[in-house]
C-alpha cells in the first residue's frame, strides 16, 4: 500500500520473548501498513498469540520495541495507552463476552465507559453495530450463555468495532465455526474492512480463511518472521515450514480454491 | 475570526430570511472527539431548533465521520433523511447503511412487579430445590448401598483426598477460633460466677456448653464457609468447563464419584473436627479460668468427667456427623445447579454457604429439642 505516505500502523523491531530458558522469539521484525489484512501463521507453540498479546500490551517482551500508530507500547503512559486502546479492537478466540451482561450491554460497555455519550445515541449505535454483524434487536437481550458459537463471535466482533477502531485484531476468527458460518464470517470481516477502512491483524490456522481474507501473510518460524509478503509470494517462498504448511493436501485444496475464485492479491 | 481547534466537531447554525435555517458541520465527527467532555451538551444546545430536519444541512466540510457521528446526525434529524442535505461521497455509505437498517428498537423488557406470579415463582423455586435435594439424598443412599456391596470398587482415593482437604487443612482455623471462644466464654462466665461465689461451677458451664453445643456449631460454621463454598465452586467450575458432561460420557456417575466421596469425607471429618474444636476451646477456657479465678488446670481436668456426663460427647459427635452430611449435600446440590456463567457461579456459592449455615443451626435446634432430656444430671 502507500507505505511511503503513511507510516506503518504496527512496527516491531528486534523483539525477543523468553519464558524461563525457552526462547520464543528472537530478533523478530514485522511491520504492518495501513489497510492491510495480515494473517499471522506459524506452527503450534511458535508464539503467534503471544506476539498478538504483546502488540496490544497484555504481555511485555524481554527486549525490543513494539510501536503501534508510532507509539512505543513499552514506554507509553497510561493515558497514551488508553487513547491507543480506543483505536484498536480485539476479537478473542472464545469471544470473551462478559457472561453477566446481556448481548446489548456487552456491546454498549465500551461506549458507556466513555461516560459522555447520551444513552439514546448508545442504544441506536449498539443496535446498528449488531445489525452490521447480522444480529437482530431480539438477540440483543439474550445472555452470552444462550448464544451459539457463531453468534458469540458475531457479538464479540460487534463489541470489538464498537468504538470505530482503525486496527482490528482477530485471534482464530473462524475456529469452531462450521464452513458455512465461517464463510459468512469471512465476508462480514471483508465488508467491515471496506466500510471502516480497517487494518486487520489475525492469527488463524484455517487456510481457507487465510486465502479468502489476507492481503499479506507473515510466517512465524525459527523464532522470527521468515517472510511477510502477499499470499502468492509467500507460498512460493522456499522454507521447509511453508512447504509443509501450504503444499500438503489441505494446502493444495485451499490454494486451488483461491485461484479458482480469483482471490488473493495477484495471479501468478 | 478565531480558528477553533481543528479536531473538534463543530456546527454552524445560520438563519436566513429567504432560505430558512441552514446548518453547516465541520471538524472531526468521530467517536473519540464526540466523547470529549462537554462536546455532546454543546452540540445538543446548538441544534435546539424547532424542526431540525427542515433545515438545510451541509456535511461536506466534515474532515472525518464515523458510524457514531453519523448516528448522531440521524437521531438529530428525527431518524429520517432531511430533504435538503449535502453529503460528501464518502459519507453517503454511513447514512445509506443506517437508512437500510431501518427502525431498530429493543423489545420491551418484561416488567418486574411484586405479584402473585412472583410469589408463585418463589414457591416453585423452593419446591424445585426441595425436590432436587430429596433426589440427591435418594441417590446417595443408593450409592452407599453400592459401596457396601462392592467396597473394593469404591472411590477411596477421592474420599481420603476430601478428608485431607476438608479435615486436616481445617485444623488450624478451628483451633484458633475454638481457643479464642473458650477464653471469651470463660472470662465472661467467671466474672458472673465470682459474684455469686460459685467459682468451681465454671467447669460445668464450660464443659456442658462447649461439648454439647458450641464445639459442634463452631466447627460446622467454619467448615460450611471453608469446604462448603469450595465444593460448590469446584462443581460449578466443572459445569462451566464441561467436565461434568465428560464424566457422564466416560461412564463415571456424578453421585458415586463426586458427591458420595464428599459426603462421606465430611461426615467422617466433622466429628473429628468437633473433638479437636472441643479440646481447643476447653484449653482456652481452662487458661482463662486459671488466670481469672486461679483454678488450677489439674483440678479443671479432674472435675470435667463428673461435671459433663458422657452422653453429651455422643450428642456432640452425632451433631458433627449430621452437620457434615448437611454441609456436603447442600454444597453439592447448589454446585450442580450452577449455570455456565460467572455470575451464576458467585451467586450459587453465596447461596450454598448461607443455606448450609442456616440448615446447620436449624438442625442444632432439632437436636436440642430431641435430646432435651438426655445428658443432664
Amino acid at each position: 500500500m502507500n507505505a511511503a505516505i503513511h507510516p506503518p500502523v504496527i512496527q516491531i523491531d528486534q523483539l525477543r520473548t523468553q519464558f524461563g530458558d525457552h526462547v520464543v522469539h528472537q530478533d523478530l521484525d514485522l511491520s504492518v501498513n495501513q489497510g492491510e489484512i495480515l494473517a499471522l501463521i506459524g506452527g503450534s507453540g511458535s508464539g503467534k498469540t503471544t506476539l498478538l498479546r504483546q502488540i496490544i500490551g497484555l504481555e511485555t517482551p524481554a527486549s525490543g520495541s513494539v510501536r503501534v500508530f508510532g507509539q512505543d507500547i513499552g514506554q507509553a503512559s497510561s493515558e497514551q495507552m488508553q487513547t491507543l486502546r480506543h483505536r484498536w479492537g480485539m476479537l478473542f478466540q472464545h469471544g470473551a463476552l462478559f457472561s453477566a451482561l446481556t448481548v446489548f450491554d456487552n456491546v454498549a460497555l465500551p461506549m458507556r465507559e466513555l461516560r459522555t455519550l447520551p444513552e439514546d445515541l448508545i442504544r441506536d449505535a449498539v443496535l446498528q453495530k449488531l445489525h452490521m454483524v447480522g444480529l437482530s434487536p431480539a438477540d440483543a437481550q439474550k445472555m452470552p450463555a444462550d448464544l451459539s458459537g457463531g453468534m458469540v463471535k458475531r457479538v464479540s466482533l460487534a463489541r470489538a468495532i464498537a468504538l470505530e477502531p482503525e486496527l482490528l485484531f482477530l485471534d482464530e476468527p473462524t475456529a469452531g465455526l462450521d464452513p458455512h458460518l465461517s464463510d459468512s464470517f469471512v465476508e462480514l470481516i471483508q465488508s467491515l474492512h471496506q466500510a471502516m477502512q480497517l487494518t486487520v491483524v489475525m492469527v488463524t490456522h484455517d487456510l481457507d480463511t487465510i486465502f479468502a481474507l489476507a492481503t499479506q501473510i507473515a510466517v512465524l518460524a525459527d523464532r522470527r518472521v521468515v517472510v511477510k509478503d502477499t499470499p502468492d509470494k509467500v507460498v512460493a517462498f522456499a522454507h521447509p515450514f511453508i512447504e509443509q504448511y501450504f503444499l500438503g493436501d489441505r494446502g493444495r485444496r485451499a490454494l486451488a480454491g483461491m485461484h479458482a475464485a480469483g482471490g488473493g492479491s495477484s495471479p501468478t | 475570526m478565531p480558528h477553533p481547534e481543528p479536531d473538534m466537531p463543530r456546527l454552524n447554525v445560520s438563519h436566513d430570511a429567504s432560505d430558512g435555517v441552514s446548518v453547516t458541520a465541520s471538524g472531526c465527527w468521530q467517536v473519540h472527539a464526540l466523547a470529549l467532555p462537554g462536546v455532546m451538551p454543546a452540540l445538543m444546545q446548538r441544534i435546539a431548533l424547532p424542526d431540525p430536519s427542515a433545515a438545510r444541512w451541509d456535511l461536506t466540510g466534515i474532515e472525518a465521520l464515523d458510524h457514531i457521528g453519523a448516528q448522531w446526525f440521524w437521531n438529530a434529524w428525527g431518524k429520517k433523511r432531511p430533504p435538503r442535505l449535502m453529503l460528501a461521497p464518502l459519507q453517503e455509505g454511513h447514512f445509506h447503511r443506517i437508512e437500510q437498517a431501518g427502525e431498530l428498537t429493543l423489545p420491551a423488557e418484561p416488567g418486574r412487579t411484586l405479584s402473585l406470579a412472583l410469589l408463585w415463582h418463589w414457591a416453585d423455586r423452593f419446591i424445585h430445590h426441595l425436590f432436587g435435594l430429596t433426589m440427591l439424598i435418594g441417590q446417595l443412599v443408593l450409592d452407599i448401598a453400592q459401596l457396601a456391596r462392592q467396597p473394593q470398587r469404591g472411590p477411596w482415593k477421592e474420599i481420603s483426598a476430601n478428608v485431607f482437604h476438608a479435615g486436616y487443612r481445617a485444623l488450624g482455623i478451628t483451633a484458633l477460633v475454638g481457643f479464642l471462644i473458650g477464653i471469651v466464654l470463660s472470662y465472661l462466665s467467671s466474672q458472673q460466677l465470682h459474684t455469686f461465689g460459685g467459682d468451681i461451677f465454671i467447669v460445668n458451664i464450660l464443659g456442658m456448653s462447649i461439648i454439647r453445643e458450641l464445639g459442634p456449631l463452631l466447627a460446622a460454621i467454619l467448615v460450611a464457609g471453608r469446604s462448603g463454598s469450595s465444593i460448590t465452586a469446584q462443581i460449578g467450575v466443572m459445569r462451566v468447563t464441561e467436565e461434568l458432561d465428560a464424566m457422564l460420557v466416560m461412564g463415571l456417575p456424578h453421585g458415586f464419584r463426586l458427591i458420595m466421596p464428599k459426603v462421606i469425607a465430611l461426615a467422617l471429618a466433622m466429628p473429628l473436627l468437633v473433638i479437636w474444636t472441643d479440646a481447643m476451646a476447653l484449653l482456652g477456657g481452662m487458661a482463662a479460668a486459671h488466670l481469672e479465678l486461679g483454678l488450677s488446670p489439674i483440678y479443671f481436668l479432674q472435675k470435667l468427667p463428673s461435671a459433663v456426663p458422657l452422653a453429651n460427647y455422643w450428642i456432640g459427635l452425632g451433631k458433627g456427623l449430621v452437620f457434615g452430611t448437611v454441609i456436603a449435600l447442600i454444597a453439592c446440590h447448589f454446585g450442580l445447579r450452577i449455570q455456565p456463567n460467572t455470575e451464576s457461579l458467585g451467586h450459587g456459592t453465596t447461596i450454598s454457604v448461607v443455606t448450609s449455615i442456616t440448615l446447620v443451626i436449624l438442625a442444632d435446634a432439632v437436636f436440642a429439642i430431641i435430646f432435651s432430656g438426655v445428658g443432664f444430671r
